[in-house]
């Protein structure tokens, strides 16, 4: 008998001390395993020679995870940034979805192996292309609730960052125009202490990000960001608090890169060892795991099953996205600019 | 028929665009007290909520534009002058121009950015310049720049119905000096048409702008020595119309292109490399450009300003010498 038929289905009600139902603590171990499986396997496939690129949110799950189940997907907008692999899959990324990215491939519903790995997009999810250059996002996001706003819709949009970019003017011009128009705009920071190998005290001399927020009149939050739960419990009263009409929120992240900048940095060479080692046991993936064990909510089995489920999916989407077609030459035309008449 | 000014042509189709379709608002400096050349006049009461003041902030007027179309909006933003929109160069090079291709048309932009430009008010280094050959450059955005107020209407209306983003250049010198009797209909002009403002055998001038009212005035007197030229209204600067451009250039074997832009990398090289490229054995002589000298920006002082600036007198010049080469 397998792990997977002994479980029973897990109930959708809200656990007071959570607030988060059992099938909703489940479904976040699942995606942040599912992103930390699918960035390995990407590792591998650059390593080998088979992916050009990779750019990962290791370490970042619970943050990405926490915030993204704190959205109402498909109804909410959102601008992540490009390690925000855990945020695409709550949104409705599939395993399958992600391997496309990574390779490239034609079928990738990013942006068609058009731009590098990680940098999302899609309509139908509704999450705005994203390019390289960081913290124009939070500027999108910013129109994009301007216009709700004007429509009286009843949306938020999500813009996330890492603190790399709350150096550039577009993060401070977002939180301006942000705050005077009251916008349902909550920025998501994900501080993990560097900005490729520069340190947080390089690129700002407050210790918070959070504290930049009080200059724009907007409220602020740090959580921790390797504590899932903890992120959403910040993160979905400020979403619904800017669904209201009471303006934009700034949540700060505590987070920690586990991994070089890029598949193509090496970060041994400006990072100290013995901070990796300790950040390592600070998984939090291992976290999550141990808190629902020791509150008795998962038997191990449970989430062992969850394991060997996400391992399987994953091999099986990268085995998969490798035989699909790739872009030829040709590719590369057409759509510079929309034929016709807007919708 | 009543006769508009550059200005009130702008004017009033905002106006009658802001009254047809509420999708539809501006977003710039200024423009609830009527924008600093009264642009946007009166239309804040007119449109409540629809006429917004934006802090004094090129990057996110460019990128809350993006946004909001992106949302379904039609937004119109208002860069104050043309000469402080690099700081938004990122939106709309690195975002705006790429946003339909890197998501194959799944994702789009109907949105427009309005910019006063050109020099001939005494405006110095930062209210003259022209900055069209560097948005130009960028394919996925359109750059429309017209000269006569029937055409600021009917390409405004376009352009805020076109589902990318237009770089629409008004020229601030024209905008109360050009005068023309319009009717209520606008003109059918497409975005991506150039047109023959006038015909003439001895040679082909192309010009937009101020530089087209210059271009025209210079035609006028030459006419008179017995000297005919066509004149080409480009209209729109990216995409170019190649057609119209070569179909001109053949039709007189003789080409003088001007603009006020500073002559390196300007717009009136990449003219002479498509005629060049495609109507070399229907030239009768060098393809000759007129354009500001290659210093940085335009100067202030009146002489000085004077001396950069392309205009009738020296067009003409210019255009003797090509049509007795």
């Amino acid at each position: 008998m397998t792990a997977s038929q002994t479980r029973v289905p897990r109930s959708s009600e809200m656990l007071d001390d959570y607030l988060l139902s059992e099938e909703q603590l489940e479904a976040i171990y699942r995606y942040m395993l599912l992103s930390r499986r699918l960035e390995e396997r990407m590792m591998t496939l650059n390593r080998q020679g088979r992916a050009d690129f990779v750019i990962a949110g290791a370490g970042q799950e619970a943050a990405q995870v926490g915030a993204g189940m704190a959205l109402k997907a498909g109804v909410d907008y959102a601008a992540p940034y490009y390690r925000d692999l855990g945020v695409m899959l709550v949104l409705g990324m599939t395993a399958r979805e992600a391997m496309l990215n990574a390779l490239g491939k034609l079928d990738d519903p990013n942006s068609f192996g058009r731009q590098m790995p990680s940098h999302w997009g899609s309509a139908r999810r509704r999450v705005l292309t994203q390019s390289s250059v960081v913290a124009t996002q939070l500027v999108h996001a910013v129109g994009v609730a301007l216009g709700a706003k004007m429509r009286n819709d009843p949306i938020v949009a999500f813009a996330s960052c890492g603190e790399g970019s709350t150096s550039r003017g577009d993060f401070h011009e977002a939180l301006n125009f942000a705050a005077i128009h009251k916008l349902p705009v909550i920025f998501f920071v994900e501080n993990n202490g560097y900005a490729i190998s520069e340190r947080t005290e390089k690129e700002m001399p407050v210790p918070h990000v959070a504290d930049r927020a009080s200059a724009y009149g907007i409220q602020s939050a740090v959580v921790d960001g390797l504590d899932a739960i903890a992120v959403y419990q910040t993160v979905r009263p400020a979403v619904d608090q800017a669904r209201r009409g009471a303006g934009p929120f700034l949540i700060e992240a505590k987070c920690f890169r586990m991994w070089a900048h890029s598949s193509d940095d090496d970060h041994r060479r400006y990072r100290p060892r013995e901070e990796l080692e300790n950040w390592a046991s600070r998984d939090p993936i291992a976290l999550f795991r141990n808190r629902v064990e020791e509150d008795c909510l998962f038997p191990p089995e449970d989430l062992d099953a969850i394991d060997s489920g996400v391992e399987v999916e994953v091999r099986a989407a990268a085995r998969w996205a490798l035989d699909q077609p790739d872009p030829v030459p040709e590719d590369m035309y057409g759509y510079v600019y929309r034929e016709g008449d807007d919708g | 028929m009543a006769e508009v000014s550059v200005l009130e042509a702008v004017r009033e189709t905002l106006d009658e665009v802001l009254a047809a379709d509420e999708r539809v608002f501006l977003l710039g400096e200024d423009l609830e007290a009527g924008g600093v050349f009264r642009a946007t006049d009166g239309l804040s009461a007119k449109y409540p909520g629809r006429v917004l003041d934006a802090p004094l902030a090129e990057s996110s007027i460019i990128g809350i534009t993006i946004g909001a179309a992106h949302y379904g909006q039609r937004p119109v933003a208002e860069i104050q002058f043309a000469d402080f929109i690099h700081a938004g160069f990122d939106q709309l090079c690195s975002e705006a121009s790429r946003w339909s291709w890197r998501t194959r048309g799944e994702q789009y932009l109907p949105m427009v950015v309005r910019t006063p430009w050109g020099g001939g008010v005494h405006g110095g280094q930062h209210h003259s310049q022209s900055i069209e050959a560097y948005y130009a450059h960028m394919p996925g955005i359109k750059v429309v720049a017209p000269s006569f107020p029937a055409d600021y209407r009917s390409l405004l209306k376009a352009a805020i119905a076109d589902p990318n983003p237009v770089l629409f250049l008004e020229h601030k010198r024209t905008y109360r000096l050009i005068r023309q009797e319009v009717d209520g209909a606008p003109a059918e002009d497409r975005i991506g048409k150039s047109r023959i403002t006038r015909h003439g055998d001895d040679l082909t001038v192309f010009a937009y702008g101020l530089m087209l009212h210059e271009s025209l005035a210079a035609a006028e007197e030459l006419a008179g020595e017995g000297i005919e030229c066509t004149v080409v209204d480009l209209l729109t600067l990216n995409p170019l119309d190649r057609e119209t451009i070569l179909e001109a250039a053949r039709a007189t074997g003789k080409v003088l292109i001007v603009h006020e832009d500073t002559l390196t990398g300007g717009l009136g090289g990449e003219i002479a490399g498509i005629i060049a490229e495609h109507a070399f054995e229907d030239l009768d002589a060098p393809i000759r450009r007129l354009a500001g000298p290659d210093i940085p920006p335009i100067p202030f002082h009146e002489a000085m300003e004077t001396a950069f600036m392309p205009d009738r007198t020296k067009i003409a010049a210019a255009a003797r010498d090509l049509a007795a080469y």
